[in-house]
C-alpha cells in the first residue's frame, strides 16, 4: 500500500505492474515519441488554420468592435438567463415528481412514474421543437419548457434514489420518535440525500447549460445565434472560424467550470461524516469483488 | 392516424436516417471511445494526457455547437463531405468520451488482485488484458453503455436541424403539407420511443445473457 501510494501515478493496476527500470525507459521513449506525434498533429491544424487565412486582421477586426462585443455578450447573458430558468424550474419540478414517485397513494404513484419515463425516453429536442412549433410558443419559454421537462423527470430519480439510499435505520428510527412521514422526509431523509446527491445534481444542471445551446435552433437568440450573426457577416470576410475559436472555450470553458465544480463537491462530500448515513456500502474501488458493483 | 398513412415512406425515411445515423456514430463511438480508454489507462503520460484532455473537452461540449463547428467549420479546410457524415463524425466523438469513461470506470472495477494473479501464473500482457481483465470489464459495462447508446439515438435528432434526413425534421415538410402538427408529433415520438426502446431492449439481453450476477 505506502509502496504503492508513492509512486503515484506508477502504481500497479490490474493490467500492469509497477515498471522496472527497463519498462520506465520503454515508456519514456514512447513518451518522447507520442510528444512529438501529438505536438506534430497540433502544428499540422495550426498550419491549416494559417494556410487557409483565418488569421488574417480582416477576420478577427469584428471582435475590436464595441457593437460586436455587446452582442456576444448579450447572447452569453441570453444564454446564462435560460439556464438559470430551466435549472431552477427543472429543480422545482424534480422535487413534485420525486414526491409523487414517493407518495403513499398508488394513482399518484403511477402518474408520476408515468411522467418521468415519458419524458426521461424522449429526445429534449423533440419536446422543444412540439412546444415552440406545435403550441406557438415564443423561443425562450419554449426552450426552458423543454429542458425543465426533460431535467426536471431526469433529477425526479436523482431526488427519488437519493432518498431511498439513505440508511434505512434513519427512517426507522424517525418514525419510532413518532415523526410523520412529512417529517421524517423534511428533517431526517431530504437534507441527508441532498447533501449526498449534490454532485450528481450539479452534474445534471451541466447538462442542462450544455442543452441550452439547442435554443439555436429555434431561433432564440442566445451565445450561438450572437456567432452565427457575426460569422455570416460578409464585411469581414465570412469569420466563422474566428467565431469558433472565441465562441468554444468560453462555452465550453463554462460547463467545465461547474463540472468541476461538481467534482470538487464530490470530494467534500467523501470526506463529510454528515452524508455517511447516505452510501449504504461505501465500498472503496479495490474490494469490490468481481461479482459485485 | 391518417398522418401516419398517407406520409408513409416519408416517415420510414426519417426513421431510416435516424437509425442509420445512430448505427454508424455508435460504431464510431465504440471504436474512438476504447481507444481512448486504453489511452487513459496507458502507463504513458503523454497518452493519458491526450486522453485525458480528449474526454474533459468533450463531455463540456454542447452538442449544437460541435454540430455547429464540424458541419460549417471543417469545409471550410477544404474537407468536403456528405453532411451526413460529417453528422456522424460530430455524434460520434461526442459520444466516445462518454463511452470511454465507461470503458474506463469497467476497467478499474477489475480488482488488482486478478492482474497481478494471472502475471503471476505467467501469462503475458495480450492473455491478461484478453483472457482476465477484459471479460470482467465487459460484465460491468453493458449498462452505462446501453445507457450512453440510448443518450446518441436522442442526440441524433440535433442533426435534423442541421439538414440531415432523421426523423424529427420529417415535421417540416408534413407542417408545409398542412397536417395536424400534433399528430405529426405524436408519431416522431412514437419513433424515439421504438428505437429508444429497442436499443434498452437489446441492451437487457446482453445483460441478461453476459452481465454479473448480483
Amino acid at each position: 500500500m505506502t509502496v504503492h501510494s508513492l509512486h503515484g501515478d506508477l502504481q500497479s493496476t490490474a493490467l500492469y505492474d509497477i515498471p522496472g527500470p527497463k519498462a520506465r525507459r520503454r515508456h519514456f521513449l514512447y513518451g518522447i515519441l507520442s510528444t512529438v506525434l501529438i505536438v506534430a498533429l497540433a502544428g499540422w491544424i495550426l498550419y491549416l488554420l494559417f494556410d487557409t487565412g483565418q488569421f488574417t486582421a480582416a477576420k478577427w477586426a469584428p471582435f475590436t468592435y464595441e457593437g460586436i462585443q455587446r452582442l456576444l455578450l448579450e447572447g452569453l447573458g441570453n444564454t446564462l438567463k435560460a439556464f438559470a430558468y430551466a435549472s431552477v424550474l427543472s429543480l422545482a419540478l424534480g422535487a413534485v415528481l420525486a414526491t409523487g414517485r414517493l407518495s403513499a397513494h398508488r394513482p399518484v404513484r403511477w402518474l408520476a412514474t408515468l411522467f418521468v419515463e415519458f419524458f426521461r425516453a424522449m429526445p429534449v429536442l423533440v419536446m422543444i421543437f412540439f412546444i415552440f412549433v406545435a403550441l406557438k410558443v415564443q423561443p425562450l419559454p419554449a426552450l426552458v419548457a423543454g429542458l425543465t421537462l426533460y431535467n426536471g423527470s431526469v433529477l425526479a430519480e436523482v431526488f427519488r434514489s437519493g432518498i431511498n439510499a439513505v440508511d434505512r435505520g434513519q427512517r426507522e428510527a424517525a418514525y419510532a420518535l413518532g415523526m410523520r412521514k412529512t417529517q421524517v422526509m423534511t428533517f431526517v431523509l431530504a437534507p441527508q440525500a441532498v447533501r449526498a446527491m449534490l454532485p450528481t445534481i450539479i452534474s445534471q444542471l451541466v447538462v442542462a447549460l450544455k442543452d441550452t445551446s439547442l435554443g439555436f435552433l429555434i431561433t432564440y437568440e442566445e451565445f450561438l445565434h450572437a456567432g452565427k450573426l457575426i460569422a455570416s457577416n460578409l464585411d469581414y470576410d465570412l469569420p466563422f472560424i474566428p467565431v469558433v475559436l472565441v465562441i468554444s472555450p468560453i462555452y465550453i470553458g463554462l460547463c467545465m467550470l461547474l463540472s468541476w465544480f461538481a467534482t470538487w463537491v464530490a470530494r467534500r462530500e467523501r470526506r463529510s461524516f454528515k452524508t455517511r448515513a447516505v452510501e449504504v456500502a461505501p465500498a472503496e474501488p479495490g474490494t469490490v469483488l468481481p461479482g459485485q458493483l | 392516424m391518417d398522418v401516419l398513412i398517407e406520409n408513409f415512406s416519408l416517415y420510414a425515411q426519417g426513421f431510416l436516417g435516424t437509425v442509420e445515423l445512430t448505427v454508424y456514430a455508435s460504431l464510431l463511438a465504440l471504436v474512438l471511445g476504447f481507444l481512448m480508454a486504453s489511452f487513459r489507462v496507458a502507463p504513458v503520460g503523454s497518452f493519458r494526457a491526450f486522453g485525458t484532455v480528449w474526454v474533459t473537452v468533450l463531455r463540456n461540449t454542447p452538442l449544437t455547437l460541435l454540430f455547429f463547428a464540424v458541419l460549417l467549420g471543417l469545409p471550410r479546410f477544404g474537407l468536403v463531405l456528405p453532411f451526413e457524415v460529417f453528422a456522424v463524425i460530430a455524434l460520434g466523438c461526442y459520444t466516445s468520451a462518454f463511452i470511454c469513461e465507461a470503458l474506463r470506470s469497467g476497467i478499474n472495477t477489475v480488482p488488482k488482485g486478478q492482474g497481478e494473479a494471472a502475471r503471476s501464473l505467467g501469462m503475458s500482457f495480450t492473455q491478461t488484458l484478453g483472457t482476465v481483465v477484459l471479460p470482467q470489464a465487459f460484465r460491468s459495462v453493458i449498462p452505462p453503455i446501453g445507457s450512453t447508446l440510448i443518450a446518441l439515438a436522442k442526440n441524433s435528432a440535433i442533426a435534423g436541424a442541421f439538414s440531415v434526413t432523421e426523423l424529427l425534421g420529417t415535421y417540416k415538410t408534413l407542417n408545409e403539407l398542412g397536417y395536424s402538427i400534433i399528430w405529426t408529433f405524436v408519431w416522431i415520438a412514437v419513433g424515439y420511443l421504438i428505437i429508444t426502446l429497442t436499443i434498452s431492449a437489446l441492451f437487457n439481453v446482453l445483460e441478461k445473457r453476459y452481465g454479473v450476477a448480483r
